[in-house]
């Protein structure tokens, strides 16, 4: 300890870290929580507009052989929604827990490298807004967000709606690349002493897995898109049956990335599930180790089963053996983890709360998906389900049920440690139960009209084939979801007016974030702790033989913190107006590349050599 | 004594390796994937084609009755492919001169180095050139189309790498590439070797393959 003392006289004349404010510091911060607090209002808004074209889908469809929408008007909005919902709804909400909870779970100040990970979020935001702006020139994609060739080839897809897909995922591609170094690095690299890789909190292990999957697939789409965009642009034959390419090869990458991302998609959402089960049951985590392992499991079989989105393309037996055999197995570390949740509330002192309502929620809902999911992976079956809603209410009961159940749970789980107020539970709880009930108003009656026939994908359908009722009722269950969401805005609003201060740790929590006041100093730790098990918070407790004193807020001065920097906001603008400049070439010719590229080594260049210490 | 670096900006890194140098093995690992890609389409879409002009075999268009020569000439590329895998050996002693503080060697060796890069990337300049005039473009055929995305891609990556060492040289010139400060040239080395790497399974899959 002497050291440490004596780097504090060293630096005593340092000023106390004080909470930063205005706009400018927004833009420049380099702060993971304010990042964090940045990419989740964002992806809210991406996720609200997102929800509106899914109101106007089911608006349409409401009854049979209706022109609320046009065909190709409906084509924008599906596969718009399906695009913003993944890319700029659900990924981004998994990032505002990694940006705002890893380096808190593991003891650390920031993140690895604090400017990357601003420019993963100027990215990301560039790149959301990038892909909505497109509606302002009537021109949002409309080939699905699968894109698949050559429906979005020059010939089919003419307009600039697919050029604004293909850019505006190459965009978000590399705010996630980015991010998935950055959080990689972090967790192996920053971990706090005595965290040793087997006593991270399993939202980190799901975080870390996440990052590895991120690394490993996006390289392939961003290839994929680079032919597309070569097709499209330059007039190369990537996918033109005429001159022997072949648009089956856009499938097998598309969904060499698209399976993986799935698993993207609903890995964090697990992590958060089970930092709230154990806090809940009052009981550590069952089977922590297994957890870990079919986590792991999971990730490693997402790789190998990306050609279920295409039996019905006639790839043989051979290959669709392979690949039912392969998505049956991922059923069995699911079903670890289901069981294990399980396991940890059985015999717990259940305390229900607004997160354990919508974690138990999450369970019920995501198996259903999940079992869903087992009955396609039989490529027989799947022939009859394909293409049609049964597919729809599949992955809406996986990514809706599963991944923004859990992504809700671990909001009202955290709220209280990064805004320091506690949210309503009386709302919460009147959220929960509308969510809970819209949800399966909207999302059950399409299994049934799917087994029936219904193709999804289409802007609507006959009278007279028995779809009436049951559309009905997904429509009105889904402004009933709509309505839900206004709950959950109500409740921010009325819990900011009553302001109920929140106490370090107002659940009762096991991991590092709960040792520190609410909302944390900008720091994070005042003095960086030792751990010496998975559930530290709980040993501090037992050791103290009751509840922890509320740990004051400290001055901070002699802790060193990155400047902030606003060179990652420039570059992210460079590689913006970049891909930007690849639609404008055929009219501008090289020079608006020419000067974004520029912006971009300029800003990579005063970065590199920018002082931070 | 666990909190002796409590208040440094970046703590012992937990693995031992630099936050830095893990990056940039994350990255590339990231990057195998990137190119396994393009390599694998480059393979998928081999002898697909239903018109010349062809890598290795001479080619008449049957409509106009033109005869187009093969597109490869091995020796040029041959060369070029020492010229880069030397610049590999070469970095490595620039490095080696950085870490002893010794700046005639570092300046000597990073110098080489980018110079072989420079000369690669000019020899894929000459080559593109050279075989757009036998009459292979980016649209004529699968073959043009996978090839030049390909090596394209690969050029773009020595191109980045001769940019990041140049960055490095000016350093270097100002006597501000010190020893404490290689872990600096070790990284871009790091790209430097990989995007060798990426070579050496290009170099015999796209131009010796028959």
């Amino acid at each position: 300890m002497a050291t440490s003392v004596l780097g504090q006289a060293g630096t005593a004349a340092a000023t106390a870290h004080h909470e930063q404010t205005g706009l400018w510091s927004w833009l420049t911060t380099v702060d993971h929580k304010r990042i964090g607090v940045m990419y989740g209002a964002s992806a809210f808004l991406f996720f609200l507009i997102g929800g509106l074209e899914a109101l106007l889908i089911r608006w349409q469809l409401a009854k049979p052989d209706n022109n609320f929408l046009s065909p190709e008007a409906y084509n924008q909005l599906f596969t718009m929604h399906g695009t913003t919902m993944i890319f700029l709804g659900v990924m981004p909400m998994s990032a505002m827990f990694f940006n705002y909870m890893i380096p808190l779970h593991i003891g650390a100040r920031d993140v690895a490298f604090p400017r990357l990970n601003a420019f993963s979020l100027w990215v990301f935001l560039l790149g959301g807004i990038f892909l909505n702006a497109s509606f302002l020139l009537g021109a949002a994609p409309d080939g699905g967000w699968f894109g698949y060739a050559n429906l979005s080839s020059k010939q089919y897809s003419p307009g600039l709606n697919m050029d604004f897909w293909a850019m505006g995922l190459q965009i978000l591609g590399i705010a996630s690349l980015a991010a998935g170094v950055n959080f990689f690095v972090t967790i192996l690299n920053m971990r706090a002493p005595g965290m040793k890789l087997m006593r991270m909190p399993m939202f980190v292990w799901a975080s870390f897995i996440t990052q590895l999957l991120i690394l490993l697939s996006f390289p392939v789409i961003t290839v994929a898109l680079i032919f597309l965009m070569f097709d499209r642009l330059f007039g190369t034959n990537f996918f033109t049956p005429a001159t022997g390419g072949d648009p089956m090869l856009w499938q097998h990458l598309f969904w060499i990335f698209g399976h993986p991302e799935v698993y993207i998609l609903i890995l964090p959402s697990f992590g958060i599930i089970s930092e709230i089960m154990p806090v809940f049951s009052r009981k550590p985590l069952f089977g922590y180790s297994a957890m870990v392992f079919a986590t792991a499991f999971i990730a490693f079989l997402g790789f190998g089963v990306w050609s279920h989105h295409m039996f019905s393309t006639g790839m043989g037996p051979f290959a669709d053996t392979f690949f039912s055999l392969a998505t049956m197995l991922i059923a069995i570390p699911t079903g670890v983890k289901i069981f294990n949740w399980l396991g940890t509330a059985w015999g717990g002192s259940i305390q229900m709360k607004t997160p354990m309502y919508f974690a138990l929620g999450f369970l019920a809902m995501f198996t259903m998906g999940g079992i869903s999911g087992v009955m396609h992976s039989a490529a027989p079956a799947d022939l009859q389900q394909t293409d049609s809603y049964f597919v729809v209410a599949h992955f809406h009961y996986v990514l809706f049920g599963g991944a923004i159940f859990a992504l809700t749970a671990g909001a009202y789980y955290w709220w209280p440690k990064m805004f320091g107020h506690m949210l309503d539970e009386g709302i919460g709880k009147l959220h929960f139960w509308l969510m809970f009930i819209a949800f399966n108003l909207t999302f059950f009656p399409m299994h049934i009209v799917g087994l029936h026939g219904m193709p999804r994908r289409v802007y609507t359908y006959p009278a007279g084939l028995g779809f009436e009722v049951w559309n009905q009722i997904e429509t009105v269950g889904a402004l009933l979801l709509g309505l839900s969401q206004l709950v959950f805005m109500w409740n921010w609003w009325v819990s900011a007016r009553k302001a109920t201060p929140a106490p370090a740790d107002p659940w009762g929590g096991a991991t590092l974030e709960w040792a520190i006041p609410s909302p944390p100093q900008v720091f994070n730790f005042g003095e960086v702790p030792t751990v010496a098990s998975r559930e530290p918070l709980w040993d501090w407790r037992r050791a103290a033989g009751g509840k922890l004193p509320e740990p004051p807020r400290v001055s901070g001065a002699g802790i060193h913190l990155p400047p902030n920097s606003f060179w990652p906001l420039l570059a992210a603008f460079g590689v913006t107006f970049i891909f930007i400049s690849f639609m404008l070439m055929a009219r501008f010719g090289p020079w608006p590349m020419i000067a974004s590229a520029s912006l971009l080594f300029l800003s990579i260049f005063n970065w590199a050599f920018e002082p931070t210490h | 004594m666990a909190h002796a670096d409590a208040h440094a900006i970046h703590p012992e890194p937990v693995t031992g390796i630099d936050n830095r140098k893990l990056a940039i093995w994350t990255f590339i690992g990231s990057e195998c994937l990137f190119f396994a890609s393009l390599i694998g389409t480059y393979l998928v879409y081999r002898g697909r084609d239903t018109k010349g002009p062809f890598p290795h075999a001479e080619w008449t268009d049957p409509a106009t009755g033109k005869l187009f020569e093969p597109i490869f000439e091995i020796p040029l590329v041959t060369f070029g492919t020492a010229v880069l895998l030397f610049s590999s050996f070469f970095v490595v002693l620039a490095l080696s001169g950085a870490q002893e503080g010794n700046r005639r060697k570092l300046l000597t060796w990073l110098g080489l180095t980018i110079t072989c890069g420079l000369f690669f990337v000019g020899m894929q300049v000459y080559e593109f050139t050279h075989f757009v005039h036998k009459g292979l473009t980016l649209q004529q055929n699968l073959f043009g189309t996978t090839f030049y995305t390909l090596t394209g891609f690969h050029g773009t990556h020595v191109t980045l790498g001769v940019i990041w060492l140049g960055a490095l040289m000016v350093e270097a010139v100002r006597g501000k590439l010190t020893a404490e400060r290689a872990l600096n040239l070790e990284i871009a080395a790091l790209y430097w070797h990989f995007v060798d790497v990426v070579w050496i399974v290009i170099f015999p899959v796209v131009y010796l393959m028959k």
